[in-house]
């Protein structure tokens, strides 16, 4: 397990179309670690997350369908992906329309699993 | 002809259950008499909601009647039932050619060409309609006059999701208030989980808006959620519901984004028709 959340993120802001990356405490949507580019305001991207992803969480706990890994929310001008990394950390990663969605994913999965 | 119909209504009072309200229909619409057609139609629409053949008769009434709107959603009801049925793929290529798209016409003439090859006089239309050439040139006549109200269709389409795989456990309409709209959702172990799946729709949808609203990403088109058994994906048919659309974790996303987006479109329609 790694501690240096810091380091996690840059293989993840290194990839072309990321605005930016951060590790959130996902019960109060408090930032722990970030790394976004100048401009982006921090909090509210923690606490957008965090809530949003303790829906998806609860929807998919209801419904039986398995702890949920991953989740991408597409919107026309990017999207915002969330790993629940533990059931205290979720990795956030911002990006723009056009990224190697595919690649990003994976790095968000495999920095999740160092950090548990 | 007459002597037809009238044997045909005296089979179908012996037995109202008999498919051979479609033979009567035809039979009245053949001869004009629309309003009777339609009614023909309509009381075994009520029976047989699910018959291809009765939305296909009801549409072909409907465009006899120039109400060209309703016929497309009745044609487009067969599409989704049966793919390949040929009238409807005729009707919907006639409704095309008359809105001007010769490419959608051409499509779906093809279509009902493919399910029917021996169809000359369908090869030929397609023939002159891809050569630039006109179809069906006759002046359009004036609708015939109605004398008694419309009676509506009843009941509506029974499902959003009617004809499509995992209409019952994998796809699921949601109200803004966490009401079942349509469909269904069940865990991979059978459960029933529709009623708080739905319960719980409404919420993440909120959420992703106000996420993507305030973030600056512009409209949202979907969350997708990848799970360990099941992934699904969210979406909103209109702006008062939320539909979610499940699938194996293990078959690719796109095939997951391209069943919500077909529910979608099914949803949206089911709506418009039923409000």
């Amino acid at each position: 397990m790694i501690r240096d959340y810091k380091a996690l993120l840059e293989p993840l802001t290194r990839l072309r179309g990321v605005r930016g990356a951060m590790v959130v405490a996902a019960d109060d949507g408090v930032v722990v670690v970030d790394a976004l580019m100048d401009g982006m305001k921090g909090k509210a991207l923690a606490a957008l997350a965090a809530a949003l992803a303790s829906r998806i969480v609860d929807l998919s706990t209801s419904a039986s369908f398995g702890p949920a890994r991953f989740i991408q929310l597409q919107a026309a001008e990017g999207s915002l992906l969330l790993v629940p990394a533990s059931e205290q950390l979720l990795l956030v990663t911002v990006t723009g329309r056009d990224v190697p969605l595919g690649l990003t994913r994976l790095e968000m999965l495999k920095a999740a699993e160092r950090m548990r | 002809m007459v002597e037809d119909i009238r044997a045909l209504t005296a089979q179908l009072a012996a037995d109202p259950t008999s498919l051979v309200f479609l033979r009567l229909g035809e039979a009245l619409r053949g001869r004009g008499q629309l309003e009777a057609a339609q009614k023909v139609a309509l009381t075994g629409l009520s029976r047989y909601p699910h018959l291809p053949d009765a939305h296909d008769l009801y549409a072909r009434i409907l465009a006899d009647r120039h109400d060209y709107a309703n016929a497309f959603d009745e044609w487009d009801m067969v599409l989704r039932i049966a793919p390949n049925h040929v009238g409807a793929n005729k009707g919907i290529g006639f409704l095309y050619y008359r809105a001007g798209d010769r490419e959608n016409a051409i499509r779906h003439l093809q279509l009902a060409l493919s399910a029917d090859p021996g169809d000359d006089g369908l090869r030929t239309a397609i023939e002159r309609l891809g050569g630039g050439g006109e179809v069906w040139d006759t002046p359009e006549a004036a609708p015939p006059e109605i004398t008694e109200p419309l009676p509506q269709r009843s009941p509506p389409a029974p499902d959003p999701f009617f004809g499509f795989e995992g209409s019952v456990n994998r796809l699921l309409l949601a109200s803004a208030d966490g009401l079942r709209l349509g469909g269904g959702l069940a865990s991979t172990a059978g459960e029933d989980v529709s009623e708080v799946a739905a319960a719980l729709v409404s919420g993440a949808a909120r959420e992703a808006t106000r996420a993507a609203k305030l973030l600056d990403l512009g409209e949202w088109r979907h969350v997708t959620v990848e799970c360990g058994e099941l992934s699904f994906c969210l979406v909103q048919p209109t702006s008062d519901t939320g539909l979610i659309a499940a699938m194996d974790t293990a078959l690719p996303v796109g095939q997951l984004h391209f069943l919500a987006e077909r529910a979608s479109k099914a949803a949206t329609s089911w709506l418009e028709r039923v409000r």
